[in-house]
């Protein structure tokens, strides 16, 4: 025996898993984790409501007739389902949008500039990709619910 | 080195990092720059944007042509974020292989509808 293998160590500390009721209250996710995940959900939102925007795409491009049926989706709505219900929809689909496409260039910053990769850097883009997101869906989602 | 073949092999999982990585990045840019050019187009014409003008920017070829592009790296990369969603969270390889197929489905489905409304302009 080497006196290394001998040494007695300090106790490491012991993980175990994550309560729900004590620990996750207190659990505070960093801004660069809310970016990431939020990147995740947004990214899974534009798949899910894929077909809808294939179909705006379809109706808005198709013909006059179909871009008419293109609007009224929004001002009349279809069927029982109101026109905000739509706006509400597709207010979902710009912040979706706007958040992946931000969250995703601040990826691309940190995969061409390693300068950019610290934890200093990661806090304060993750503040500005929150911020940037939620004006941009404000200031388009004012637009499309007519307010200016 | 755990085996990999036979029926041991692994049916699901991605171990083409790397490569689903570059392409994650590369379809991301050139939806980007999509992006950008849609919106110029958009907010340099003048006056209120009504069915002419607004498909009046997908009839030229050049834009049909990067639209295509675009509808094609739009299927890819989500493929590679859907798929990994389904790989950090759905453990049991029957229903992570069953989300995988009803995945491929659901986009080339839609990048067929895309790519048909395209064609038809």
């Amino acid at each position: 025996m080497t006196d290394l293998a001998s040494t007695v160590r300090a106790k490491r500390p012991e993980f175990r898993n994550i309560n729900a009721f004590s620990d996750l209250p207190s659990y505070k996710l960093p801004p660069a984790g809310i970016v990431s995940i939020l990147h995740r959900v947004s990214g899974a939102i534009l798949f899910v409501l894929m077909p809808f925007i294939i179909w705006m795409f379809d109706t808005s491009v198709s013909s006059e007739f179909s871009f008419a049926r293109f609007t009224h989706l929004f001002g009349a709505g279809i069927g029982f389902v109101p026109g905000w219900f739509f706006k509400l929809v597709a207010l979902a689909i710009m912040w979706s949008y706007l958040h992946h496409f931000i969250a995703g260039l601040r990826h691309l910053w940190m995969d061409l500039s390693h300068d950019a990769v610290t934890k200093e850097f990661g806090h304060s883009s993750a503040l500005v990709t929150l911020t940037l997101g939620s004006l941009l869906t404000l200031a388009l989602g004012a637009k499309l619910f007519g307010l200016y | 080195m755990a085996v990999n073949y036979g029926t041991k092999r692994l049916a699901t999982g991605a171990h083409y990092g790397l490569r689903d990585w570059l392409a994650q990045r590369v379809t991301a840019c050139l939806m980007a720059l999509f992006t950008i050019i849609l919106l110029a187009q958009v907010l340099l014409s003048k006056g209120p944007i009504g069915y002419d003008k607004w498909a009046g920017i997908f009839s030229s070829q050049w834009m049909k042509f990067l639209t295509f592009v675009v509808i094609i790296a739009l299927l890819y990369h989500a493929w590679i974020g859907i798929r990994d969603i389904w790989m950090d969270y759905i453990k049991p390889v029957s229903v992570r292989l069953s989300l995988h197929v009803l995945s491929i489905i659901w986009l080339v489905g839609c990048a067929g509808w895309a790519v048909q409304v395209l064609w038809r302009l």
